[in-house]
């Protein structure tokens, strides 16, 4: 670049000879200079200017095109997936602890008319009724000649009835896929998984959700598409629990119950192995609510979780295990029990007459009501209430099925002392079986709170601690003599050293008082006694003996019965293995106790 | 000079665009390829869980109990029972080698862990 001199040596001579100012042509070179670099500026500044105009321009022609270009074309699914996370549209399927199937999904087709297009309605009309005999022929008719687009026809069509309908060659009559949900063992586990059927529909897919049991406590889990191939592991057993059905339905039939109920329980994981509650249903076809009328005789009803009952003398091993518990008495203590004993306008009776006094481990063996009456007197009623809170008895079970909400435990309004010692032998308390499985579940494990779940668990989850080793020990040992020569003999099955105890609690009238000839018979029992794995408990609606002079309704010529030929079949399933029982220590008392 | 540049930058146009055609048919080829194998799985899949709901149908408690029921002549199938226990020093040993009528072995025993 060639620069201009300011102050050029020839301009400024003659300017001096002049007598002129030479800066006059300094400053008149500067501006002159400013000038031109001003110009140059200007130039680029357009220049760039220009191009970012340009620049932008073509960006919002790029965005415009795109915009139009997808506004006006048809969505189509991207063809090149990456293969590897696989989602699956399909609710997912629920398998038993062995990964049997016990819901999984069945594709089917639903029946929809497009009138409009229909040919001759009448006669499609016509043929439909003789594929589908339950349909209306005079409704069809209506729904197809009037002014309507769309009728559903059918939910649910098998294979067969599709084709049936293809050959009637109505071009008005069409299929959308459905996915159905399909329970494969039928009956089995029905209150379990409850039952599923359609949510939001369309024609070419509907949602199927849970409407009760696990399908319903799951949905989320069931429906999010990135478990499709992960199943839900239920803590069931299927060929336990079709022992345990077959076994208790003989039984409830055996002893003209109306209804009956059987939990089995892993004393250490809280894991339900089986859960009966009879009468049944078929979840594939699961039958409507009653609309009006005592729910609980409904097939739907699940007596295990929902029941709440009185579960009588089953609760005397709360009262004796906590009275060891907290050193008030030991197993060999002498407790008066001359009865009746009389408390307000109330009086407290023994089934039979047992003498003048018993030891403690002896009031359990008979189960008298006057000598557990008088232990719950002695450790009071604060105590009390404590002890079945940690139990559990006084809010609903966490069991995960939508039913285990509803199944709130009845508590007296005002707990009085009478209440303490009625409760004591129970009566006043009303709880679910599943209650009580839980309860029994912590003396079997030693004393230590489990969460019943039907969740497969990998291992061990004890909670709290309700009871000393030692008082646990020695309740077990005292649901051991119950069986061996207690009341509840029938229970013995050989190898398994079976300990329980009985309920026989008269049923409430539904305006007050109790029933005389009507009862619920329980039996609560875990097996081995001397190192527990399982729980059982069996309850029987209204059981009625009658193979003796005059009816028994004891849950000892009842409930135990059943429950011991349920043990018989389903602890060899389980894999127990049938062994000798040591001999119980004679009346070593660990100085620790007292 | 030029005139031969002009000519190779033309023929490697013409074969970059043959190039790029070939290209975009076996692309779509390929992506045709992967959607009808999709499809199969897709197919297969379903099948698959058909098949599965159908082996648990027939595999149900009560069908296996009707069918050992009625095939008790043949089969002899009882429910277990807790004296089918056995201990491992019950099983008896196989007959000694030199002796060449094989014995049968009871295999229904089932051997848990205590």
């Amino acid at each position: 670049m060639t620069r201009t001199p300011l102050r050029p040596l020839a301009r400024i001579l003659s300017a001096r000879a002049a007598g002129e100012n030479p800066n006059v042509i300094e400053r008149e070179n500067i501006r002159k200079r400013h000038e031109e670099m001003h110009d140059k500026m200007r130039q680029r500044a357009e220049g760039r200017l220009f191009l970012l105009g340009l620049f932008f321009f073509c960006a919002f022609v790029v965005v415009g095109g795109r915009m139009g270009a997808l506004a006006t074309s048809e969505p189509t699914e991207p063809r090149a997936s990456a293969p590897g996370a696989t989602i699956s549209a399909a609710r997912a399927d629920i398998v038993d602890r062995d990964g049997r199937l016990l819901a999984t999904n069945f594709e089917t087709h639903a029946l929809y008319a497009q009138p409009p297009h229909m040919v001759d309605p009448e006669a499609a009309a016509e043929k439909l009724v003789q594929i589908f005999p339950e349909l209306k022929p005079e409704r069809l008719i209506k729904d197809f000649t009037g002014t309507r687009k769309f009728v559903w026809i059918k939910r649910k069509i098998s294979p067969e009835q599709m084709q049936a309908v293809h050959e009637i060659g109505d071009p008005g009559l069409l299929f959308g896929p459905r996915d159905m949900r399909l329970y494969p063992n039928g009956r089995l586990a029905s209150h379990i998984l409850g039952g599923a059927s359609f949510g939001k529909e369309g024609v070419s897919a509907a949602e199927v959700i849970g409407v009760a049991g696990v399908e319903k406590q799951f949905d989320d889990y069931l429906l999010d598409p990135a478990n499709g191939n992960r199943p839900l592991k239920l803590a069931l057993d299927l060929p336990v629990q079709a022992a345990a059905e077959r076994v208790l339905y003989g039984g409830m039939r055996l002893m003209n119950a109306k209804g009956a109920t059987a939990i089995l329980m892993d004393v250490r994981t809280g894991e339900v192995v089986s859960l009966v509650s009879l009468p049944d249903f078929d979840p594939n076809n699961r039958p409507r609510p009653l609309t009006r009328g005592d729910q609980s005789e409904s097939p739907l009803f699940n007596r295990a979780v929902q029941g709440v009952y009185e579960l009588g003398s089953t609760f005397k091993i709360f009262t004796a295990a906590q009275a060891i518990d907290l050193g008030i008495v030991n197993r060999n203590t002498v407790i008066d029990i001359r009865g009746p004993l009389q408390w307000g306008r109330f009086r407290i009776r023994d089934f039979r007459n047992y003498g003048k006094e018993l030891t403690v481990e002896n009031i359990i063996v008979k189960s008298s009501n006057i000598g557990t009456a008088r232990l719950a007197q002695r450790i009071g009623t604060p105590r009390q209430q404590d002890f079945l809170r940690d139990l559990g008895f006084f809010k609903p079970t966490e069991f995960e099925i939508l039913e285990a909400s509803s199944g709130n435990p009845l508590l007296p309004r005002n707990w009085s002392e009478l209440s303490t010692m009625t409760i004591s032998y129970g009566h006043g308390l009303s709880a679910s079986p599943m209650h009580l499985a839980t309860a029994y579940a912590a003396i079997a494990n030693g004393g230590y709170m489990v969460k019943p779940t039907i969740l497969r668990q990998s291992g061990p989850r004890m909670g709290k601690r309700v009871l000393s080793e030692h008082s646990a020990r020695v309740a077990r040992q005292m649901l051991r003599k119950v069986v061996a020569n207690g009341t509840a003999s029938m229970g013995e099955v050989t190898g398994y050293s079976v300990g329980g105890k009985t309920g026989t609690a008269d049923k409430p009238m539904p305006r007050g008082g109790y029933y005389e000839d009507k009862v619920i018979a329980t039996f609560a029992s875990i097996f081995p006694a001397h190192d527990p794995q399982y729980v059982l408990v069996v309850t029987l609606d209204e059981p009625v003996e009658t193979s003796g002079d005059e009816p028994r309704r004891t849950a000892g010529w009842t409930a135990v019965p059943v429950a011991a030929e349920m043990i018989k079949r389903i602890a060899p399933l389980l894999g127990v293995r049938p062994g000798v029982e040591p001999a119980i220590r004679a009346d070593i008392t660990p100085a620790s106790s007292n | 000079m030029r005139t031969l540049f002009f000519v190779l930058t033309i023929a490697s146009v013409i074969g970059l665009a043959f190039w790029a055609y070939r290209e975009n048919y076996a692309t779509r080829e390929a992506l045709a390829g992967a959607e009808r194998m999709r499809d199969e799985i897709r197919a297969a899949h379903s099948r698959l869980s058909v098949l599965r709901a159908e082996w648990a149908y027939l595999n149900r408690p009560d069908r296996l109990r009707d069918l050992a029921d009625l095939n008790f002549d043949r089969l002899g199938l009882l429910p277990l029972r807790p004296d089918q226990f056995g201990r491992i020093d019950e099983v008896a040993y196989p007959a000694p080698p030199e002796q060449s009528r094989l014995e049968a072995i009871d295999v229904s025993l089932r051997e848990d862990s205590e």
